[in-house]
């Protein structure tokens, strides 16, 4: 198969199995205990290593353009260039791929093992729909738990930025919280929360793909994860380039 | 080691059909049906043929023996069935039901009379012993924790593996596994299983219970199932032995001979995803085929 038709057939089966997961959320028998479970293992369950990556990244542009600011007198902006920065593209993007690494490469395995162990099938013949019961309650925790993540990875970038102004570079914390307050508008933090959600779109279609098609035992279960992480990461940060674009001409984030 | 006079005892209330229900049963109009039929179906995988032209029925409380080599195409002939596969061409009745073009919502109600025992059991590794046989009453939406705990108790009963309620499938060996697996099987009492190399793997004792089990469903539930297996010793248990009960209510497992002769059992083998033979036990031994001979004699 040649690699446009290959690409365009995974396409068509993500596509048809992320309309089976959302249809399928509104027939009966639904799951809302496995929701709630994945949410708490996606949403809950990636918060420190979400807020480490947020802190951490608010401190370094702190750290690295504090100095170029003040080269130029303009160093009070710090907390502006920091906001924006980590509202419209480091926060989702970051976020994403944290979550890509950490739960689209679970997903994947988990969903694998099953195909590889039978289970998948031993779930359909006793009367359960995979697509419902394993899906859709990853879906649904993906788009509702990323952009909150996101949300918690933006404070806590800001964080991270304001104690590297403060500490390192004796900057007022007030001074910082005003440029950041002045940086942002209604469209940035809108922009932020819209990206995640297409983001949740991308990881869950690709992880549950990658893991319900896997073939090969148990070195397929390893070959399927590891395109989950890698085709996701890449999907997430192509996905951003134009999310930023439509939402520059849908909300102007971002346009002087 | 068992032997055919081993016994066991069971609940009768539990266990076996009055014999009003079989005198009914008898009567009923959909006995003349076969449980199971497949018209010249064909199935394959790109350019390799696994399914090639197979016809072959199921009847009534029958149990048929699918023989063939790995990758002769037997797993996938009771895939079909169940619908996780579809065919390529011909037609697949169950109950005299035409379910070749199902949707999956469709075959989702024929899957309730079905039950299916996967090769290694295929059992939920998330989930305890207890709730992998509770699976299926808990997707039917029973809700009352009391019937299904009776029910999953009824069927570890009848698998001998009450002890093993809470335990989660790793703790289980491997013979466990597959009696668990059967136990999940037979909730909501099927009219089909489907066992999918049940006894691969294990050791002679383990799969003599798994082949005493399967007996047991067809003799005293009248149960028609498909047994996929490439084990002789399999072949000669299921279709030389008959399960039958005393007036303690013992479960007896006795040789077929003057008394009875089983006619409920037959042998099909497929080769290249065709079928090359199809009858008894004894015809099988009989024949003059070499392919068959080298088969029986496992070379």
């Amino acid at each position: 198969m040649n690699p446009i038709t290959k690409f365009l057939d995974e396409l068509q089966e993500v596509s048809l199995l992320l309309w089976n997961a959302f249809t399928g959320l509104f027939r009966s028998p639904r799951y809302p205990g496995e929701i709630l479970r994945q949410m708490d293992l996606i949403g809950v369950g990636s918060l420190p290593i979400v807020l480490l990556t947020g802190f951490f990244t608010g401190g370094v542009l702190v750290l690295q353009t504090f100095p170029t600011l003040q080269y130029y007198g303009i160093h009070n902006e710090s907390g502006r260039s920091v906001a924006t920065s980590l509202i419209r593209e480091l926060g989702p993007v970051l976020t994403a791929l944290m979550v890509a690494g950490r739960i689209g490469s679970a997903i994947s395995a988990e969903l694998g093992s099953m195909v590889v162990s039978q289970q998948i099938d031993a779930m359909r013949a006793l009367g359960a729909d995979p697509i419902k019961k394993l899906v859709a309650p990853r879906l649904l925790a993906l788009i509702f738990m990323l952009p909150l993540l996101t949300v918690a990875a933006d404070i806590f970038g800001i964080l991270g930025g304001a104690t590297v102004a403060s500490y390192i570079f004796d900057q007022d914390i007030n001074v910082f919280v005003t440029s950041v307050r002045n940086g942002i508008s209604t469209e940035d933090i809108l922009g932020g929360v819209i990206k995640p959600f297409f983001f949740g779109l991308v990881l869950a279609g690709l992880a549950c793909h990658k893991g319900l098609s896997t073939t090969g035992g148990t070195v397929g279960v390893g070959r399927s994860t590891i395109n989950a992480v890698v085709l996701s990461s890449i999907w997430v940060i192509i996905f951003d380039f134009f999310l930023a674009k439509a939402l520059q001409s849908i909300l102007g984030v971002g346009v002087i | 080691m068992f032997s055919s006079t081993d016994t066991e005892r069971v609940d009768l209330a539990d266990e076996i059909l009055e014999p009003t229900d079989l005198e009914d049963a008898v009567d009923e109009p959909k006995r003349t049906l076969d449980a199971i039929e497949f018209r010249d179906v064909h199935l394959a995988f790109d350019d390799q043929k696994v399914l090639d032209g197979v016809s072959f029925t199921v009847r009534r409380g029958e149990t048929k023996i699918i023989l063939g080599r790995s990758g002769g195409g037997k797993s996938t002939a009771i895939r079909l069935i169940l619908g996780l596969l579809k065919p390529d061409s011909g037609q697949i009745l169950i109950d005299g039901v035409d379910i070749t073009d199902f949707t999956e919502e469709e075959m989702m109600e024929v899957r309730q009379k079905i039950g299916m025992v996967f090769q290694e059991g295929a059992l939920f590794d998330s989930l305890s012993v207890y709730e992998n046989v509770a699976y299926r009453l808990r997707e039917q939406g029973v809700i009352d924790e009391d019937e299904i705990q009776a029910e999953v108790e009824r069927m570890l009963r009848f698998v001998d593996l009450e002890d093993a309620i809470d335990k989660m499938p790793d703790e289980l060996s491997g013979g466990m596994r597959r009696r668990v697996g059967i136990a999940r099987a037979l909730v909501g009492d099927p009219e089909i299983v489907l066992f999918d190399e049940p006894t691969a793997g294990l050791d002679p004792p383990t799969a003599r219970t798994i082949c005493e089990l399967a007996i047991k469903l067809r003799d005293l539930h009248d149960v028609s199932s498909i047994f996929v297996t490439h084990e002789m010793n399999n072949v000669r248990y299921l279709s030389s032995e008959y399960a039958t009960v005393n007036n303690q209510g013992e479960v007896l497992y006795e040789k077929e001979g003057e008394k009875l002769c089983l006619i409920n059992t037959e042998v099909i083998m497929l080769r290249h995803g065709q079928i090359v033979f199809s009858g008894s036990d004894e015809k099988l031994r009989t024949s003059k085929d070499a392919y068959i001979q080298r088969f029986i004699h496992g070379k």
